[in-house]
């Protein structure tokens, strides 16, 4: 490996890094604003100037330039600091000094390097330039006057998020960032922009003026938006959760976002449940704990186990789960399912239901093929990771489903499951990582067990799945499916599914149906069924439910997520639960009581322990399983032989930004969902 | 003690010296100017530098001048101050709540220092003694109001101390 001394230091370094990456080997810091790890290089800031020799006599903008071996560099010298302070004066000349009403004050890159490498004056006595505001949508708020040109929003939309729609327009004194259109960016990522912003030129609109970040308390969890479980740090004052930043977790998200994840949580105050109701003449009435408990139990105790069921839904932790799954089959009810999407994935082998090539393996995948998925709306952090790939020209994408717009080229194969049928007999393809990436659209069909059989063919045939490789992937949307997947909460002997209990629950068979934060289910088919809705916001399993238990959002209560990967994640209480609320598993044990089946535990830890021993995949935190059993998956025994309808496959969802009822009590993804469907209008009309 | 300082002293005390001495004191301040004010109805003199009640001031044009920047909350070594702010109407950045809490308050003047726009002073004033507690909480109408009651005196005081800043 070539040798370079930074500062008099030696270091080793591999071949083709750039100046400012070995100075970072070796432990020294460079300023830098344009520069980002995960985007091209611009090295417009110039913030980065070192001096190195051999070269010539004036300092060079690091980031840009490879270093070499046996080369000198220099951070610390007089001409470097020099440079540095010349370069931080010409940025501030044109920077406004309104850092008090700046929302990005406190946690400024332009802030901090200015106090580091900057002169203690100006010079400049001119007057400042301006420049107009720019429209970028609900989330984005522009102040464009202080922006210093890095170019990092233009290269993150182009090159991360797969939209250009930003450019830096005309030269000089003149340069500045614009939509081209002066239109909302359409990306689903685009809340990154704001993060990636070192000066507060873009801040986020929701956000504006609410707090400064020396007065937050932040608390790292992960997400529950969508089935990635990406690594989150949430930001509280008070009571009040004010905002999601993305954590960097290379393994799940690197350090992207999604706006649903980042914004939708102003809908954690609002709708929210914060005390138990019971229907009396029609009417949901405010109710103590215990006439809550009373109610359903004096129910339980009228009915059969056959007449009752438990349905999970999508943001639940596993420890909830657990608690409501044990409580339920002490009763004796079989009638217990987590698919609200009616999916027909839970039995067979843990293969059967993981994104088993994991997410970080999308880098080293050299084909994929999407069925009924579109992974645009359905995670767009891992399509943004798809993008990557496929930008590097190694990655053959296809699909069969809808054709969306994914922000890369693919080879349409179809729409339905006919589509299919050429690959179950296809033969071993000619590609090292090949990948089939099967979406909720292509599972939650009424023929979907013939389906997963097809798809199962297709990825024996195909040699998807072989030693140090497992390509079969299921891409889910919901945060709590895989961990109720985990501990087989679906039907158990005789039980019915969801939509079993609802035309069941339509046709008078059903006395009870426990909704454990299960909103997105027809709920007009529980009309003639005592519900009870278990949750955290007043959404519609709440409307429908005779009595509701007020219960924890996901930032107010510590629990176990597992991703889609199969990926166990701790996720950590931020705030406490609104009013009366409780934490899910706490309702659960005291209504044990009531029931008479007492859970046998009195603490988290006590439940945890529980989980562990009836199901040890729990107890791998942060570990994705992957690869590790593709020897022994038999992927040909999936499904079912059967007859195969013509639909073509369908994304489960219709509306990003509303998926979820934290999303749906949101004002800001209520804007964004008018938002999109305003310029989508636009484009009808065109 | 020695023997001679003793014999010093014993003569000293017998000539009533210390006596005499005090007496012309007493004598010479009974003929002095008096110091003691009437207070309430006289007042003493005032540094422009003096840190009493708080005061939001306004410009002449009768706009606030707080930007809920947050600073003086951040330096406030006795957290007395809270504020909470949010876009207005014309999407300026304001405040829509600034408390001080006056009886956690330690009259520092640290606000002030840290203010960018010389919304929040201590002004002039020190004569704001209540009968409850809760009459010391003071929110964001009492503190406009007191900036508006002695913006005149604030303004003078910060015009004399100006050379020295």
């Amino acid at each position: 490996m070539p040798k370079a001394k930074v500062n008099g230091k030696e270091v080793e370094f591999e071949p083709g890094m750039t100046v400012l990456q070995v100075a970072e080997l070796a432990g020294e810091e460079i300023p830098r604003f344009c520069y980002h790890e995960r985007l091209s290089i611009a090295g417009n800031c110039r913030m980065c100037l070192v001096e190195v020799k051999p070269g010539p006599p004036k300092p060079q903008a690091s980031c840009a330039l490879p270093a070499a071996d046996n080369q000198e560099i220099f951070t610390a010298s007089p001409m470097v600091k020099k440079a540095r302070e010349g370069v931080m004066e010409f940025l501030l000349a044109n920077h406004p000094l309104d850092c008090p009403i700046c929302d990005q004050g406190g946690e400024c890159d332009l802030q901090d390097e200015t106090v580091g490498y900057g002169r203690a004056g100006s010079r400049f006595t001119e007057n400042k330039r301006a420049v107009e505001e720019k429209f970028m949508g609900p989330l984005i708020k522009t102040v464009m006057t202080r922006c210093i040109q890095c170019t990092r929003c233009v290269r993150f939309a182009t090159e991360v998020a797969g939209v250009s729609e930003l450019g830096l327009l005309n030269r000089g004194e003149d340069a500045q960032i614009s939509t081209y259109l002066a239109a909302a960016v359409t990306s689903e990522l685009s809340g990154n922009l704001v993060d990636l912003c070192p000066v507060g030129a873009l801040t986020s609109k929701p956000y504006a003026f609410s707090a400064r970040p020396w007065e937050l308390t932040k608390t790292e969890t992960v997400d529950v938006m969508d089935a990635l479980g990406s690594a989150i740090r949430v930001d509280a004052r008070g009571p009040a959760v004010l905002r999601v930043l993305p954590r960097v977790n290379d393994d799940v998200n690197e350090e992207w976002i999604s706006d649903k994840t980042r914004h939708a949580v102003d809908g954690l105050s609002r709708q929210r449940l914060d005390r138990p109701y019971v229907r009396i003449d029609g009417k949901l009435k405010p109710a103590s704990w215990g006439q809550a408990f009373a109610a359903i139990a004096a129910m339980v105790k009228a009915s059969k186990p056959e007449r009752m069921g438990l349905i999970a839904g999508d943001l639940q932790d596993a420890e909830s789960m657990k608690a409501a799954l044990d409580l339920f089959r002490s009763l004796g009810v079989a009638n217990i399912d987590c698919r609200q999407d009616g999916s027909v994935l839970g039995h067979g082998p843990r293969e059967s239901w993981l994104f088993n090539s994991t997410i970080a393996g999308i880098d080293e995948a050299d084909a994929i093929m999407i069925i009924g998925a579109n992974p645009k709306l359905e995670a767009p952090v891992l399509n943004a990771r798809i993008r990557k790939r496929w930008l590097t020209g190694k990655l053959l994408v296809g699909v069969v489903g809808e054709q969306a717009d994914l922000g890369y080229k693919y080879n349409y194969l179809g729409a339905g499951p006919e589509a299919l049928k050429a690959f179950a007999n296809h033969g071993p393809i000619s590609k090292e990582r090949p990948m089939l990436l099967v979406g909720q659209g292509a599972l939650n069909r009424p023929d979907s067990d013939a389906v997963l059989h097809l798809i199962a063919q297709a990825a024996k045939s195909m040699g998807v799945v072989k030693e140090g490789w497992n390509g079969l992937s299921v891409l889910h949307t919901a945060a709590s499916r895989v961990g109720g997947l985990d501990m087989g909460f679906v039907p158990g002997e005789g039980g019915k599914t969801v939509a079993g209990m609802l035309a069941a629950s339509e046709a008078g068979e059903m006395d009870l149906i426990y909704l454990l934060g299960a909103d997105e289910i027809d709920t007009a088919k529980l009309a003639r069924t005592f519900v009870v809705y278990q949750g955290s916001h007043g959404d519609a399993g709440a409307q429908a439910a005779d009595v509701v238990l007020p219960g924890a959002a996901y930032t107010e209560k510590p629990g176990l997520y597992v991703n889609t990967e199969g990926r166990v994640q701790l996720a950590d209480r931020v705030v406490f639960p609104k009013g009366e609320a409780k934490e899910d598993w706490s309702i659960l044990r005291a209504l044990s009581d009531d029931l008479g089946q007492r859970l046998p535990y009195d603490s988290l830890e006590a439940l945890r322990r529980a989980l562990l021993n009836d199901h040890p995949t729990f107890g791998h935190i942060d570990h994705a399983p992957g690869h590790a059993s593709a020897a022994t998956f038999d992927v040909g025994a999936l499904g079912r032989d059967g007859v195969l309808a013509d639909a073509p496959f369908a994304s489960p969802i219709n509306d990003f930004y509303l998926t979820n009822p934290i999303a749906r009590a949101s004002v800001t993804m209520a804007e964004c969902s008018r938002s999109v469907k305003a310029a989508r209008g636009l484009l009808a009309a065109e | 003690m020695s023997f001679f300082s003793r014999i010093g002293q014993a003569a000293k005390g017998a000539l009533l010296l210390d006596f005499i001495g005090a007496f012309g004191m007493g004598l010479r301040y009974m003929a002095a100017p008096k110091k003691t004010i009437m207070y309430p109805f006289e007042k003493g003199p005032l540094s422009p530098r003096f840190r009493g009640e708080h005061a939001l001031r306004r410009y002449a044009s009768g706009e606030e001048r707080c930007i809920a920047c947050k600073l003086c909350e951040a330096i406030c070594p006795a957290q007395a101050i809270t504020i909470e702010a949010e876009p207005r109407a014309d999407g300026s950045r304001r405040t829509t709540r600034y408390d001080i809490d006056m009886t956690k308050c330690i009259y520092c003047g640290l606000c002030q220092e840290a203010c960018p726009v010389d919304a929040i002073v201590e002004g002039p004033n020190f004569e704001f003694a209540v009968e409850t507690r809760e009459e010391l909480f003071y929110d964001k109408d009492r503190l406009l109001a007191n900036g508006d009651r002695w913006e005149r005196e604030i303004a003078k005081n910060l015009e004399l101390d100006a050379a020295y800043r």
